[in-house]
């Protein structure tokens, strides 16, 4: 079965897709209230992010489409020290898209939010022309338990840079799938919960903490340098790559600090608590890989030390990153 | 002699001023992406040469593609690294929002297929490069030809090395030495540089890319300016052979001959472009003649930047008016420009 | 100028190859090379564009020999 332009009108069969797919999956006391709007109960401050997902194909190895937009917003809400509550979900769907297609991501988001421990409290479906794509955009809130706070204000000189994995497993994966090259690398789409309620679970004062997607790390890196008036080296020979997609980056010619990710992040945290910060990220599933990888400094921007004690500047992605041949 | 001993080396060396011209656009990327500069003294000068064959296209070039990639029924493939090139009205990326088709490439053969499996459209192939890339089309179109596939075209803007190297050595004799091409090596051998080094009295040494080989490379150089010797030396024996791959030497010869070719700032040099010849001249996709280039605005020195005369941050241009987000030239637009190169590192 | 990584040749097929880039498998034209299985090629563009002779490990220790080399011949 396909989605059609009927499943997008508001009649009969719009509501029978509702009840046979997210009706199944999203069940929970405020949806199933099925008013215009969710009415939820909040108290204290709250963190509030909303993505949009666009990948193609939107069936990779590690992940699907749907996984990845609870994950996506997730994060966003987990870097900020905020405990995941509630999220929305608006679906754009182009004709032709199979049913299973789009059960499959349904699945995949009940169950990653399940996990998390959010609920997934609205949502909205549309249904275009098209070649059966499918497009998510998710909504969450978050709340921040009081006295937490974690900015990039707070980096100061001295400070260690935590990355827990390595580098550009989800784009090496999707553009593999996307250029026919065979290999067996997965997306690394997770949420860091584990990671991140461990770190405040043993009261590791964490600065600041982002999640490495699109841009990569040395985009990400350079916002938070902005953000904190902190310089950061990064120890080149510590910054961890799977070998397969060295072997990848290196057919295409890409840069590893350039590529996304969808499960990893970076935290900065003080010197004296940078060892321990490491073997309690260590000890989580996501974070098993960790590396200290650098450090901040006072001045700006980022700098990469290489192999033999040379230093470059590491700036932002600019432009899209693109496969070259010289 | 350990590695340590050549950056000790390189960074204690105080003679003269050296200027040394890595040709290569992979050399140039290499030399950053190590903090290779920060290893060595400053009197030793590296200079990025016109080795990036996107950077040195001319905007007909970029308009000729352009064409084919507008045109109803066809459709253009590129490396990604020219999506972004200015033409007149605008780069192919550009174009892409106004209907262009526009597919990315990996490898060449990629074209075969599609024309075969599509018989009813043209698929132009912007088909740029030097000596490392040009026995892949002249491979591929042999290919085309064998199968009977004849939607296919290419849009060349190929180039031979060393008579940009030669053009270099007379027009900017303030060059002592240079770093070869690793990969146009592999296909061309060691011996094209002899003439040329012995012609301008300049040490010639061919390395690879990794960390290592630049150091030696440098190394290498200083001495042979120490000795006041200009020799041609191969530090990548694993790949280059003395006389190059002679069998892509012959497919080369056998798809292309060598014409006039227009380098975006250095100008036209003779015999530096290779072109579809004979029977495989119906593949063409009229790249020939595509001379004009984009008058550059007052202050812009492409030209200069490319020879090594001065150094990108050098131009007044760099930085503000022409950055990598709002390109004038393709030095600053490609990932392997000089102008883009020092941008990201300055 | 131009981006070319070692990899090595898994399968044969005529002039077409699969050649392995660390886990990743890659068709690679053989035209212009005489490659058996398990050679290190080179590979630009889907093209191999020659046989290395032996693995980046052992070519950066021979390369500091042949520095050597060139201090003695003087």
């Amino acid at each position: 079965m396909k989605i059609t332009m009927a499943h997008g009108s508001g009649g009969k069969t719009s509501h029978e897709l509702m009840g046979s797919i997210f009706g199944k999956y999203f069940s929970n006391d405020v949806l199933d209230e099925l008013e215009d709007a969710a009415v939820v109960d909040i108290c204290g401050r709250i963190a509030y992010s909303t993505d949009t997902f666009v990948v193609t194909p939107v069936e990779f190895k590690g992940g699907n489409i749907g996984k990845l937009s609870v994950v996506g917003t997730c994060n966003d809400l987990l870097m900020m020290g905020a405990k995941p509550m509630y999220l929305t979900c608006g679906f754009v769907l182009e004709e032709g898209l199979e049913i299973e297609t789009l059960d499959r991501a349904a699945k995949a988001m009940a169950e990653e939010a399940a996990s998390v421990g959010v609920k997934i409290v609205a949502g909205d479906t549309k249904v275009i022309e098209g070649h059966g794509g499918m497009f998510i955009n998710t909504s969450g809130i978050g709340v921040i338990p009081e006295g937490r706070s974690v900015r990039a204000a707070n980096c100061r000189p001295g400070d260690k840079l935590i990355l827990s994995g390595n580098l550009g497993d989800h784009h090496a994966c999707i553009l593999s799938a996307r250029m026919g090259i065979e290999n067996g690398i997965s997306s690394d789409c997770a949420c860091l919960h584990d990671i991140t309620d461990a770190l405040f679970e043993n009261d590791i004062d964490v600065r600041t903490m982002r999640d490495v997607t699109r841009g990569g790390l040395g985009t990400i890196m350079n916002e938070i340098a902005e953000t904190s008036g902190c310089r950061f080296n990064i120890f080149e020979e510590d910054v961890p790559v799977n070998e397969e997609v060295k072997g990848f980056c290196g057919i295409l010619g890409l840069d590893p600090f350039y590529m996304g990710n969808e499960g990893k992040l970076i935290a900065v945290v003080s010197a004296e608590q940078a060892d321990k910060a490491l073997e309690i990220i260590r000890g989580t599933e996501h974070g098993k890989d960790a590396r200290i990888i650098g450090e901040a400094v006072e001045g700006k921007g980022i700098y990469v030390i290489t192999k033999f004690g040379g230093s470059r500047v590491l700036d932002m992605l600019y432009g899209e990153g693109l496969p070259r041949i010289c | 002699m350990e590695i340590r001993e050549i950056i000790d080396y390189l960074k204690a060396y105080d003679g003269p001023e050296l200027k040394f011209m890595e040709v290569c656009g992979s050399h140039t990327s290499a030399i950053f992406k190590t903090g290779i500069r920060s290893l060595i003294s400053p009197k030793i000068k590296l200079i990025s040469g016109p080795g990036c064959p996107v950077c040195v296209t001319p905007t007909a070039y970029i308009d000729k593609c352009a064409e084919y990639a507008m045109a109803g029924d066809s459709e253009l493939l590129t490396y990604g690294d020219m999506m972004k090139v200015p033409g007149t009205h605008g780069s192919l990326s550009d174009l892409k929002g106004d209907g262009a088709k526009v597919t990315m490439m990996y490898s060449p053969f990629e074209a075969v297929e599609k024309a075969a499996a599509d018989p009813d459209r043209i698929f132009a192939v912007a088909a740029v490069g030097f000596e490392t890339t040009i026995p892949s089309y002249a491979l591929m179109i042999d290919e085309a030809k064998r199968r009977g596939v004849k939607n296919i075209k290419l849009i060349t803007a190929l180039k031979t090395i060393t008579p940009a190297i030669d053009w270099i050595c007379a027009n900017q004799p303030a060059i002592d030495g240079f770093i070869c091409p690793g990969h146009v090596s592999v296909i061309i051998g060691c011996q094209p540089y002899i003439a040329i080094a012995e012609k301008y009295h300049k040490p010639m040494v061919v390395c690879g890319f990794e960390a290592e080989h630049i150091l030696a490379v440098l190394y290498e150089l200083v001495r042979q300016m120490e000795r006041g010797e200009a020799k041609v030396v191969n530090l990548y024996p694993n790949a280059v052979r003395w006389e190059g791959n002679v069998k892509a030497q012959e497919v080369l010869e056998k798809c292309f001959e060598p014409d006039e070719a227009t380098w975006r700032g250095l100008g036209s040099i003779p015999g530096s472009g290779m072109y579809l010849k004979g029977d495989y001249a119906v593949y063409d996709g009229g790249s020939r003649g595509l001379v004009r280039d984009m008058e550059l605005p007052e202050g812009c020195s492409c030209g200069s930047v490319i020879t090594g005369v001065l150094n990108p941050d050098e131009c007044p241009m760099f930085g503000t008016s022409c950055t990598p987000l709002d390109p004038y030239g393709p030095c600053m637009v490609s990932a392997e420009g000089a102008c883009g190169i020092w941008y990201r590192n300055r | 100028m131009c981006v070319a990584i070692p990899g090595k040749i898994v399968s044969l097929d005529g002039n077409m190859a699969k050649a392995d880039f660390s886990g990743n498998i890659v068709d690679v034209n053989t035209g212009i090379i005489d490659a058996k299985i398990g050679d290190y090629v080179l590979v630009h563009a889907g093209c191999a564009i020659e046989v290395m002779e032996k693995d980046k490990a052992q070519e950066l220790i021979d390369l500091f020999a042949e520095i050597d080399e060139l201090e003695r011949e003087q």
